[in-house]
């Protein structure tokens, strides 16, 4: 194991709880994400690819907050979610819960505030968001929903790209307790 | 049990939360419902914001957008005024397209129904002179044009071919001021001169002011010119009014509607149509309508075959009878030689042969309304019946009404056929020695 691979492991955890976002942020950040995802595409669809309420979810879980707080915080993002759209209530919850609580338990193991950490999980929870989405949607909905890998992938990179600067920011909503 | 909810407490939440949300996805799945509570929250907490953003944006980015939207109207307008221009003129041009299209259709429709033979050309030129009236056309004597020959088209006549060059012909249009042509009225049957006046109407003249002309009448060619066929309309009368000596009439030239032509036909060969028919001129009282069969004493067959159109046929008539009874054979006798006994002939009304009932012509052999009277009351009149009808009986069909009034002028010699004008004083022949399709001309618009 070397020096740097043993410090993306055992690195110094994110400054330990020492700084949380207020209540205030933690609400109204994703509200701004959701209403951006509904918001935004009408005027540059480009824009549509971007899946800022998960990367709202895998910050809020790369935070330490614990697994418990992700899972009910990944589930209150996706359940908004689904309100919002045309599926029954509960999909996009049931996939952001398991993001939020895999994210969470990422976070123990890694140095979550390196970049590269940072891009890789973020891709990696993006292409397991739209996946276990998929499998969902087909499972239980029976939709015969296409799975575009390559899309799928591209995509999955842009928003990791988008979500090491939205990280930055976020941390600077962070307070010191 | 609490040691496993205290060790897997995570995942134990996990799972529970994963359940509920199956659970609610089965039942919405299930009964078909959806979960109102949740989405109406959501909605109601989304919305009110989405429309702030909405009103801002509007009146910030909106504002700015629209600036800079404005920034480019100019150049747009006038790009688009630059189109619409194009637009415009390819319209235009279909426009003509179109109507070229049409005129050609129309005329070669009338030259196929046409008796007279004729030959397409196209105006390819004005002729030179500040106030002539005349055009080239491509057709010349290569093509069988002669000078003195009609030109017309489907609405009317347009002028006659004053020099035919071997590819090209000079056409003097109608309202040249040195065009002349006889013209006849629809109604009436008025004959008058038309000549042109150097500008879009044209006069017709030698109309007594007693002639009755209304404004709107249409005037047919006449055929007493020997160029233009009977029966093509001229045109349509704009103005009538009394003059010094004749009527003033003034015409609208049907075959030159919007001031000019660009394809008519040149009339090679020729024939009479009739006037088309039209309602009589109001005579003031009442007249009955023409009997059912439509019959004339003017043309009463003969048993051999022949017609005796008029009291001198009937006459000659007599006299081959009593030639024939005296074995004698016209022409044969020579000069000094005794003639035949005229003096034996019984009279004209005795020799008068008997009116067959189905030999001739059939249903339409005419039979005189007023025959046995003339025949009893004197001696044979020396113009049909018809032009001497009673004081207090009108006349009995519109031919026969017409026919009454006295003419300026005897009717022309035919060009090719015969004009076979029912109103001349001369008998109508029988429908059956007509021209096959005599009645071609086309009627014109009533109102172009």
């Amino acid at each position: 194991m070397t020096e740097y691979t043993e410090q993306i492991l055992t690195g110094a955890p994110r400054k330990q709880r020492a700084e949380r976002m207020r209540i205030v942020w933690l609400i109204t950040i994703p509200l701004i994400a959701v209403l951006s995802q509904v918001y935004v595409p009408r005027f540059v669809p480009f824009l549509s690819y971007l899946e800022l309420p998960l990367l709202i979810t895998v910050h809020f879980a790369l935070s330490r907050h614990g697994p418990m707080s992700a899972v009910f915080y990944g589930m209150s993002i996706g359940l908004v979610q689904d309100s919002l759209s045309h599926q029954p209530i509960g999909m996009f919850g049931i996939v952001k819960t398991l993001v939020g609580y895999f994210a969470a338990s990422v976070s123990m193991r890694f140095d979550v505030e390196n970049p590269i950490v940072t891009f890789i999980i973020c891709f990696f929870f993006y292409f397991f968001h739209q996946f276990f989405y998929w499998v969902l949607a087909r499972a239980l909905l029976g939709q015969a929903m296409l799975f575009d890998v390559q899309q799928t992938l591209v995509f999955g990179l842009l928003n990791a790209l988008v979500a090491l600067p939205l990280f930055k920011v976020l941390d600077k909503l962070r307070v010191v307790r | 049990m609490d040691f496993f909810l205290s060790r897997y407490r995570n995942l134990t939440v996990l799972l529970i939360v994963i359940v509920a949300q199956l659970v609610l996805i089965a039942y919405q799945v299930k009964t078909s419902r959806d979960v109102p509570l949740i989405r109406v929250w959501a909605v109601t907490a989304v919305t009110p914001v989405e429309q702030v953003l909405e009103v801002v944006r509007r009146y910030t980015w909106g504002f700015v957008e629209d600036y800079f939207v404005l920034l480019g109207v100019k150049s747009e307008n006038d790009k688009l005024k630059h189109e619409n221009g194009d637009l415009k003129l390819q319209n235009n041009y279909l426009k003509s397209e179109l109507s070229t299209a049409d005129r050609a259709r129309a005329l070669s429709v009338f030259q196929a129904h046409s008796q007279s033979k004729t030959v397409a050309a196209r105006v390819i030129g004005n002729g030179t002179g500040a106030n002539s009236k005349v055009v080239f056309v491509d057709r010349g004597a290569a093509s069988g044009v002669e000078s003195g020959m009609a030109v017309v088209t489907p609405d009317g006549i347009v002028g006659k071919v004053v020099d035919a060059y071997p590819t090209a012909s000079l056409v003097m249009l109608i309202t040249d001021p040195t065009f002349a042509a006889g013209v006849i009225s629809e109604k009436n049957h008025v004959r008058g001169t038309l000549k042109g006046q150097g500008h879009s109407e044209c006069l017709v003249d030698y109309v007594q002011n007693e002639e009755a002309v209304d404004s709107g009448e249409w005037f047919y060619t006449s055929g007493d010119d020997r160029i233009f066929p009977r029966g093509f309309p001229v045109g349509q009368v704009s103005a009538a009014r009394n003059g010094k000596t004749f009527k003033e009439i003034y015409l609208r030239p049907s075959g030159m509607q919007g001031g000019g032509v660009e394809e008519v036909l040149v009339v090679l060969e020729g024939v009479h149509q009739q006037i088309p028919d039209s309602e009589m001129a109001t005579p003031g009282y009442k007249i009955l309508a023409p009997p059912a069969d439509g019959v004339t004493h003017a043309s009463i067959p003969e048993p051999g075959g022949t017609f005796l159109a008029t009291d001198a046929d009937r006459l000659r008539q007599q006299y081959k009878q009593a030639g024939a009874a005296q074995n004698h054979v016209f022409g044969e006798g020579l000069p000094g030689s005794k003639p035949p006994d005229f003096s034996k002939i019984p009279g004209i009304r005795a020799a008068q042969p008997p009116v067959p009932s189905g030999r001739g012509n059939g249903p339409s052999a005419p039979v005189p309304a007023s025959a046995p009277a003339a025949a009893n009351s004197g001696p044979a009149p020396t113009t049909s019946s018809a032009s001497k009808p009673p004081a207090s009986k009108p006349p009995v069909n519109a031919d026969q009404s017409v026919v009454a009034k006295p003419k300026p002028k005897p009717p022309a010699p035919p060009l090719t056929g015969d004009p076979a004008e029912p109103d001349t004083e001369a008998a109508p022949r029988p429908r059956s020695s007509q021209p096959a399709a005599a009645p071609v001309a086309p009627k014109p618009p009533r109102n172009p």
